[in-house]
């Protein structure tokens, strides 16, 4: 799942305070498991606002309301005429989502109300940690179920480098050196000669490095379109 | 013994490596300024009393005088540099763009490093820039391995040709007490099977693990396809000495010799400079002791010796520790 975090509120304010009718949109999968961004955040934040506006003596009309996901056109597309009625819309969806109703709005801004953090898991309630990196060219098999992209604050290949310390991170104590979990986790699945392969220096285009990255399935879109030609 | 036209990069620590006598390199740190003195003052203090001297490529993340245009510094002082180049601040365009300069400028020899973290720029009064981005496009392996490309079949990593090869001797670190123990002699030989011509050691006090993990060394026969300099960081107080125990990655100092630098201390009273002198004094014994330990074990062609920013204990280190004059060779 994506991982966020509702932003500072000074900050969400000094966005939002120059505008009349506000409409605070959430969405309701993955940021509402981090309790970030899903409807009831949107609520909650809503409420915070007119608040701050009562207290400051800002005339400002603030709402709320929310969907499933906001990435994903059929799910906000039966909310759109509302929402163009607004004069903000303040998402707490992940960037994906602020970006996906940007381009579909119109001339009405949209601004993010979570800073959009990574992928990650749940390891307990109230604790999310980065797992996977998102770099297009899966090594996971060659390391044992373990990102070295994600989890080693360098991302090497050929890790780990003279920073470990009691199984930690040279950035933090608290932090888990990625490549020492690697490495037991090899012992452990009997395949450490994996590791003494050295890993070649890597094609990294296929990252966000090769620029916005975008995947096709033809016969999915073909059959989309010839659906809607056919009608 | 190969003339000049058998090496790989013709530079003097190449030299005193093939001749078989034990190597010293040193360590040279570059200044936060603009000013080439400090550089040349530390280099004309190292001069003669190494083959050659590391020049550290902002370490601990810290803005300095670049480890290329200190290396040239030092260079043209007499002293022969070992540019680093950690993983950290460039991406393989501009690590490749660098070594043709540095060979072009008259650089030989360099040590590929990851880097620390620039999380580690922000320690103790600095501000650092805990902010930056980091590169890491390659790691250190790879980046022998980019340099062996280089050097032995003129193809840059994408695989366009070089006119002219940059002909670097090519070094790598190895922390042997680094976790975990047991993987890393196999990475130390992924190193040398990527083309490591030498390689430092993180500095050294605990010799036992030290043997034991050269004995595994040797049974992979690394030692034998790559020079391995003993690290020795020369302690100074027995606060530095507990410091790099508790808080230096892969570093452990044994109870004994923290004692013996506390006992040195505690006799001096409350004389501080009293203090201090006997402790660097020990310091210093303590260093060249290490020194003859880890050159008898078998396997290691030389040490690395770090007198952090207390270059002027190198004349004294080598004199005692048997290794003064250094070899010279005559020009080719």
């Amino acid at each position: 799942m994506i991982v966020g975090e509702q932003k500072p509120f000074e900050e969400i304010w000094d966005m939002v305070k120059g505008f009349k009718r506000v409409l605070v949109f959430g969405c309701n999968t993955c940021v509402a498991i981090c309790h970030a961004g899903g409807n009831k955040e949107a609520e909650i934040l809503a409420s915070m606002i007119r608040i701050k506006a009562a207290e400051e003596g800002v005339p400002m009309e603030v709402r709320h309301a929310g969907i499933e996901r906001h990435c994903e056109p059929e799910f906000f597309e039966p909310l759109m005429e509302e929402v163009k009625t607004y004069d903000l819309v303040l998402s707490t969806a992940c960037g994906v989502g602020v970006n996906f109703l940007s381009e579909r709005i119109g001339n009405i801004p949209v601004y993010p109300g979570i800073n959009t953090e990574f992928y990650g898991a749940v390891p307990q309630a109230g604790v999310f940690t980065e797992l996977c990196a998102g770099c297009g060219n899966c090594v996971l098999h060659l390391t044992g179920g373990i990102c070295p992209v994600a989890r080693c604050s360098k991302s090497l290949m050929n890790g780990p480098c003279g920073g470990t310390n009691n199984g930690k991170c040279e950035i933090s104590q608290e932090v888990d050196c990625g490549w020492y979990l690697i490495v037991e986790r090899m012992k452990k699945l009997g395949a450490l000669e994996k590791l003494y392969q050295i890993q070649p220096a890597r094609n990294w285009s296929t990252a966000r490095h090769g620029g916005p990255r975008r995947v096709v399935l033809e016969h999915i879109k073909d059959l989309e379109e010839e659906e809607q030609k056919t009608g | 013994m190969g003339g000049i036209d058998n090496m790989k990069s013709g530079s003097n620590l190449e030299k005193v490596i093939a001749s078989g006598k034990p190597a010293v390199t040193a360590e040279l740190g570059p200044p936060m300024s603009a000013d080439p003195h400090e550089v040349i003052k530390k280099a004309n203090m190292l001069k003669g009393y190494c083959d050659a001297a590391n020049i550290t490529d902002c370490q601990t993340a810290v803005v300095r005088i670049s480890s290329i245009a200190a290396a040239v510094l030092a260079l043209r002082e007499g002293l022969e540099p070992v540019m680093q180049m950690t993983c950290r601040d460039r991406n393989r365009i501009a690590m490749q763009a660098d070594l043709l300069g540095a060979a072009a400028l008259g650089l030989k020899n360099c040590l590929c490093i990851a880097g620390d973290h620039q999380s580690f720029s922000a320690a103790g009064k600095l501000k650092g820039h805990p902010g930056a981005k980091n590169v890491y496009d390659v790691d250190s392996i790879q980046l022998v391995g980019i340099l062996k490309k280089m050097r032995d079949e003129s193809l840059q990593e994408g695989g366009d040709k070089l006119e002219v090869a940059p002909k670097f001797f090519i070094g790598a670190a190895f922390t042997p007490g680094g976790e975990p123990m047991d993987y890393r002699p196999y990475r130390l030989k992924k190193k040398v099977d990527a083309g490591a011509d030498f390689i430092q050691t993180q500095g050294i006090y605990d010799i036992e693990m030290f043997k034991s993990q050269m004995e595994k060394v040797r049974n992979l026969g690394v030692h034998e396809r790559t020079a391995i300099l003993g690290g020795i960081i020369v302690p100074r107080t027995a606060m530095m000495l507990r410091y790099m125990d508790s808080s230096v990655a892969g570093v452990s100092v044994p109870k004994v010799l923290i004692e013996r630098m506390m006992k040195v201390k505690d006799a001096a009273g409350d004389d501080k400079k009293k203090a201090k002198a006997a402790q660097e004094a020990e310091g210093i014994k303590i260093a060249v002791e290490l020194i003859q330990q880890v050159l008898e074990i078998p396997g290691v062609k030389g040490v690395h010796i770090q007198a952090i920013e207390w270059e002027s204990a190198m004349p004294e280190i080598l004199k005692a520790a048997g290794l003064y004059p250094r070899p010279t060779f005559p020009d080719a």
